[in-house]
């Protein structure tokens, strides 16, 4: 089943509280529209971070229709699940996702980092509703999901904690207190999930500063280690599987990205980190993914 | 009202550890109480405890030095060792305000205002959570341990960031209430205290006010503004004053931010001259902020005694006191310099 045979009614159940264990088709129809999104707000604000959006739409579209337990409606719904990008540049895909979702209208993302929107370059809590800790500073979102996970801990409260991280961002140290603090509470609710993208802004990140054997490096703390196909809904789904069965100890997702997935021209290239397409490299990506400019923000603009 | 004692009584005499006699030209009575700053942030958080259950308390390995440990033999379930790891306590302290909780955290000030820092004003300040910073051992008197450890820059790099308070009490019961204010304040605060022990000056219902100063003792002369443990040298500096027959209003503005600029618009316009004191940097500290308010409100001479732009060594605490000027004779001395330009203008 494509994007183009799932009625748009399918989709728009995306909106409502709880839980939504989505099939693999119906994510892999909205890790679609994520992507036009991310293009489309891009484009609008010739300003952002294009490659690690890219390389997070899949796993992060699987992440808020299937895996966490949240009320758009809400955002302080007692009962929610807590997720957090440590990575805030990625606010492309969190704003598409959140948008999706039903946390504020997609026509927000038509003023992403505008002066005007609440969609700041970084994520603010003081922004955008639904945003619970403000990001940017790279390295601190595992330290904050850790303090989540202790008070719900003390609450015996059955939240589950995601933190999704990138690769290149391994290389900072609070990340490995972090890491050592998860592993000696045995905080099981907790699970990270690496953007393993193989990129950072200036260049591979084995010619930067070498972070491998990274698996290796979160099994000796002692941490639940799980790899995936970050691109193939069913392996990201069974990752998360896995993760939410584990007892004892926490676990991380190292799911295995391409920086720029689903445009051609930006896959794999680390000079995609940190800029947007231009409106004309706009429409060829949006082109190939299946749609035009003015289609796409005529539809983030009418909702 | 109840008020601090008097600097004529009992209370302000001679210091045990922070040496008095460095200064034989200020004649005090007999022994005055002294005590831990400290203590009164440990002994403040178990009556916390006792009554907010979302009170939770973290340490980077320094439980006995900052004093938490008796909240953790007390409350165990509500206790959060992180080990040496300080940038990692003050964001996991942010999560758990996330989730509601009341966090405070503790370690040396030197490491809960630098080392720290980004994610103080990241993850803590920008989104404006609630966590509450316990940076013990500030300033020059934290003694042998040297510079590393002698916090003396937290008043500026804290007050410079959008969202954040800073309180620093003069004693053991103001560090007890401000640490009670602390938690009944909705936003981050930092609680600086410091290592010694040192004189009581105020007393159990001495009144406390987040973000207010105490006129401590009254005079027409001059103003002495200060924080922190110089709140007893400024109050013994107003004794050696008065001697001079120069009359020296003493106020206590723990609050460095958020700054009660209405009462230091009053201090200038009704004494018209201000001498501030500090144990910390003079740049950007309690004497810079005070500067500020008086330039945009009354202007009126000024002297700030502070440390001068160095760091701490290795020393006694009531050594590198006198060391680095910051006795209550140098105070007077600021006092006749500031009473100078006052009379020239």
């Amino acid at each position: 089943m494509t994007l183009n045979t799932l009625a748009a009614g399918d989709l728009k159940a995306g909106q409502g509280a709880g839980r939504l264990g989505w099939s693999v088709e119906m994510l892999r129809a909205k890790a679609l529209q994520v992507r036009r999104d991310i293009i489309t707000l891009l484009a609008k604000a010739q300003s952002g971070h294009s490659g690690g959006p890219l390389s997070t739409a899949d796993f992060g579209t699987a992440l808020f229709f299937s895996e966490l337990n949240v009320d758009p409606k809400h955002p302080q719904w007692p009962e929610r699940d807590f997720w957090h990008f440590s990575i805030g540049h990625v606010t492309p895909v969190i704003y598409s996702l959140m948008a999706e979702r039903g946390y504020f209208p997609l026509a927000d993302l038509m003023k992403f980092r505008a002066f005007d929107g609440h969609a700041q370059g970084h994520p603010s809590k003081h922004d955008t509703p639904g945003i619970e800790v403000s990001a940017g500073s790279l390295g601190q979102g595992l330290s904050v999901c850790c303090g989540v996970a202790m008070a719900s801990r003390i609450d015996q409260h059955p939240r589950r904690i995601y933190c999704v991280m990138g690769d290149g961002e391994q290389q900072e140290g609070q990340i490995w207190e972090a890491s050592m603090f998860a592993a000696h509470y045995k905080l099981d609710n907790l699970c990270g999930i690496i953007d393993y993208n193989r990129k950072q802004i200036d260049g591979d990140v084995q010619d930067i500063m070498g972070i491998k054997p990274l698996a290796d490096k979160w099994r000796s703390f002692n941490w639940n280690v799980i790899e995936c196909d970050g691109h193939d809904m069913a392996d990201i789904l069974r990752a998360f599987a896995a993760a939410r069965a584990h007892r004892g100890s926490p676990s991380v997702i190292l799911a295995h990205t391409v920086m720029g997935q689903g445009v051609s021209y930006m896959a794999d290239d680390y000079h995609w980190h940190g800029k947007p397409p231009r409106m004309d490299q706009a429409e060829i990506a949006l082109k190939e993914l299946g749609t035009s400019y003015a289609e796409w923000s005529a539809r983030l603009l009418a909702n | 009202m109840a008020g601090p004692a008097k600097p004529e009584s009992a209370a302000f005499a001679e210091g045990a550890s922070l040496d008095p006699l460095a200064d034989a030209s200020i004649a005090l009575p007999e022994k005055v109480e002294m005590k831990k700053t400290r203590e009164g942030f440990g002994r403040a958080l178990v009556d916390l405890g006792e009554q907010d259950p979302r009170i939770v308390v973290l340490v980077g390995d320094l439980s006995e030095s900052t004093m938490v440990h008796f909240f953790a033999e007390r409350f165990p379930e509500r206790f959060i060792q992180v080990g040496i790891a300080e940038q990692n306590m003050m964001s996991i302290a942010g999560g758990l305000a996330a989730m509601g909780k009341i966090p405070f955290l503790a370690t040396y000030g030197a490491f809960a205002s630098c080392r720290s820092a980004d994610q103080m004003r990241v993850t803590v300040a920008y989104s404006n959570l609630n966590v509450k910073i316990g940076g013990a051992h500030g300033g020059i008197s934290v003694g042998p341990d040297g510079a590393t450890h002698q916090a003396m820059e937290e008043i500026s790099i804290v007050r410079a960031i959008p969202h954040m308070s800073i309180v620093v009490p003069c004693d053991f019961w103001e560090t007890y209430k401000a640490t009670v204010a602390a938690a009944q304040h909705d936003g981050p605060v930092y609680i600086r205290f410091g290592r010694e022990d040192v004189p009581v000056v105020t007393a159990k219902d001495t009144p406390f006010t987040f973000g207010k100063g105490e006129v401590f003792a009254d005079g027409s002369d001059l103003t002495l503004i200060a924080c922190g443990v110089m709140v007893y040298e400024a109050l013994r500096a107003r004794e050696a004053l008065a001697a001079r027959g120069i009359s020296a209003r003493v106020v206590d503005l723990h609050t460095p931010k958020p700054l009660d600029r209405a009462l230091i618009e009053r201090c200038a316009r009704e004494t018209g001259a201000i001498v501030t004191a500090e144990e910390h940097q003079v740049h950007g500290g309690l004497g810079g902020a005070v500067a500020e308010a008086v330039v945009q409100s009354c202007v009126v001479p000024m002297e700030l005694v502070a440390v001068h732009d160095r760091f701490g060594q290795s020393g006694k605490p009531a050594e590198l006191m006198d060391a680095f000027g910051l006795r209550a004779k140098d105070i007077v001395a600021a006092a006749e310099r500031v009473l100078a330009r006052k009379r020239a203008r």
